[in-house]
């Protein structure tokens, strides 16, 4: 080979050449897809929102009823046709559903995960896993029947006044819905906790509740508190069941209250699929609070990743 | 011993079966050295694979037993055989007798749980909890119900382990923040703050440092003075600077020869021990 032809063959640039340029633009623009979405809805979002408010709505040129933005955030009466938004009812509601499903799930979920991570046979794993998997993949539509045809007569037995329509058949079934979700996120975090640790428990005479207890659960802590805020950020956008079960009634109820959860009332969920299913029109009033809900459930949401990520980074452990 | 006396444990049944064990062997024993480990035809399994066969061997107490042999040959897996490790691997069976101090621990009334808290182990890998050091010493006495003085017990056994000096000021500070060999040193320290009997030590300084291994190894010539240890190592040189008697593993997972540890280096009755020790093989 002559020095000319080592020295091109040295210098091809073998990064810029067309296929490898095609590929990576390719997989570029993949990703960029999600960002360009993401930032599509949220600005589609925050510029429908703010046509809804008096505040805002002159800057965005609308003329028309808007309502008033502290009313909006502190009203406790959403009542469409007599044009009160009060959003307070219905972050009650999602309250409501996000305490008692999260009442039910999480420690049902640590449990289960500790059972499948720490005790399980593999045979009884074998059983487990998949049962989970299918009850996550069970459409929530079925969810919210199974709550109303289901859940909700038998808690008549006990409670003979309760709703047809209620915030505790709601959060049981949500409750449910999350389980998996709890169960294989945390189990996940279990089961990356070095056997090294389970093995120095064992050998200092631990039992083994000695060793799921206080050493595996406490090492794999940023994965459980990550599978908590994940659970509850899918049952604060958990729609079909609760519009199913919770009812259609928007209704102010205390949530530490226990006695409101025989009630029914409206998610912020629920509340938007009525607002796009009702007869109301493109450009009013109750067609914009639409959008108004969904940028403060986009808000509790963002408001739970950004808690979520500090967790998983404040408690990560090093082994 | 676990130094509580609550008759209501049910695991403390279990050690009181032991301890009748213990006033037997007392009285039949004339060496001069006690015998506190006694494992007679000891066989292993893990599935089909025979990995340790008629394992017969009395280690004595208060001194330093180390088990030498190339890689694979069942050192650890008769180290774990002591204090029932071997029960948390699904596949592995075994078979025979080895006591404790007269009691058999393969008999059906031995709570493998007591057993460890009788018989420490010090671990190949430096394997601290993700607690504070404090927390790490004291986690023995915690789950096994031990009132005392923590913070005495926490100063002694960091002193025993040669670590405190190195950390008196931060026991707060997570124990993973330590490097490996003071890892290694708050894991002994952590194994003898419940005071055991026996420590089981599985190749302690093979993840270290050369001056690290230095000072685990006079550490465990120290630790001998009162309690029986049983040491798992690679490093030839390491078996003949520390313990008193030597066990030779070879491949197949034999015992070759047993005995006190002068004589295994300078005049090995068997001859694949000479070639083993000389390094001609393995």
């Amino acid at each position: 080979m002559s020095t000319d032809d080592l020295e091109a063959d040295l210098t091809r640039n073998t990064e810029n050449a067309p296929r490898e340029l095609l590929t990576r633009s390719f997989f570029f623009l993949c990703a960029a897809l999600s960002v360009v979405t993401t930032i599509s809805i949220v600005g589609l979002l925050i510029t429908e929102a703010s046509k809804f408010f008096s505040l805002t709505a002159p800057l965005m040129g609308v003329a028309g009823e808007t309502a008033n933005l502290v009313d909006f955030l502190t009203g406790t009466t959403w009542q469409i046709h007599s044009k009160e938004f009060g959003v307070m009812a219905l972050i009650s509601a999602t309250l409501m559903v996000t305490i008692g499903s999260a009442i039910i799930a999480l420690p049902l979920g640590v449990a289960t995960a500790i059972y499948l991570s720490e005790y399980a046979s593999p045979q009884a794993r074998s059983i487990l896993k998949p049962a989970l998997e299918i009850l996550a993949g069970v459409p929530t539509v079925v969810y919210g029947f199974f709550a109303l045809i289901y859940i909700t007569p038998a808690l008549r037995v006990v409670f003979p006044n309760i709703g047809t329509f209620n915030m505790l058949s709601a959060s049981i079934v949500v409750g449910i819905m999350i389980i998996p979700m709890v169960a294989s996120i945390s189990e996940d975090a279990m089961s990356a906790v070095p056997d090294e640790l389970r093995q120095a428990g064992y050998g200092m005479g631990a039992t083994k509740f000695d060793v799921s207890t206080g050493i595996v659960v406490p090492a794999a802590l940023s994965g459980i508190f990550s599978s908590f805020i994940l659970a509850l950020s899918r049952a604060i956008g958990e729609t079909m069941a609760v519009t199913v079960a919770a009812g259609a009634q928007a209704k102010f109820l205390n949530p530490l209250n226990p006695a409101s959860y025989l009630e029914g009332a409206l998610p912020m969920t629920a509340a938007m699929v009525q607002l796009l299913t009702g007869d109301i029109t493109g450009g009013g009033l109750a067609y914009r609070s639409l959008f108004a809900i969904g940028l403060v459930l986009f808000v509790i949401t963002l408001i739970m990743n950004i808690i979520s990520d500090f967790v998983a980074r404040r408690y990560r452990e090093v082994y | 011993m676990t130094g509580t006396n609550d008759p209501t444990n049910d695991e403390m049944l279990v050690e009181t079966d032991v301890s009748d064990g213990l006033s037997a062997a007392e009285s039949s024993v004339t060496d001069d050295a006690e015998t506190v480990i006694e494992s007679k035809d000891i066989n292993v399994w893990y599935g089909d694979d025979h990995a340790l066969t008629d394992i017969s061997m009395e280690i004595p107490e208060n001194s330093v037993t180390a088990m030498i042999g190339p890689s694979g040959c069942g050192k650890s897996t008769f180290l774990r055989c002591i204090n029932r490790m071997n029960d948390l691997i699904d596949v592995a069976r075994v078979e025979g007798d080895l006591t404790l101090r007269g009691k058999n621990v393969y008999d059906d009334d031995v709570d493998p749980v007591a057993l460890r808290r009788r018989v420490g182990m010090v671990f190949q890998k430096p394997n601290p909890f993700p607690k504070s050091i404090y927390d790490n010493v004291v986690y023995g006495l915690k789950i096994q119900g031990i009132d005392g003085d923590y913070d005495q017990i926490v100063e002694d056994s960091l002193k025993r382990a040669a670590l405190w000096d190195e950390v008196k000021d931060r026991l707060h500070e997570s124990g993973l923040d330590l490097s490996g060999g003071q890892q290694q040193r708050l894991c002994i320290a952590r194994a003898i703050a419940t005071d055991p009997e026996v420590l089981l030590m599985d190749e302690p300084a093979s993840a270290l440092d050369p001056v690290a291994t230095s000072q685990i190894e006079d550490l465990v010539e120290e630790l001998a003075e009162d309690y029986t240890v049983v040491i798992v190592t690679h490093n030839m040189q390491q078996a003949a600077r520390i313990s008193d008697k030597t066990a030779v593993f070879l491949t197949g997972g034999e015992l070759v020869e047993f005995d006190d540890t002068q004589k295994i280096f300078e005049n090995p009755e068997s001859q694949r021990v000479e070639d083993y020790i000389t390094g001609k093989f393995g």
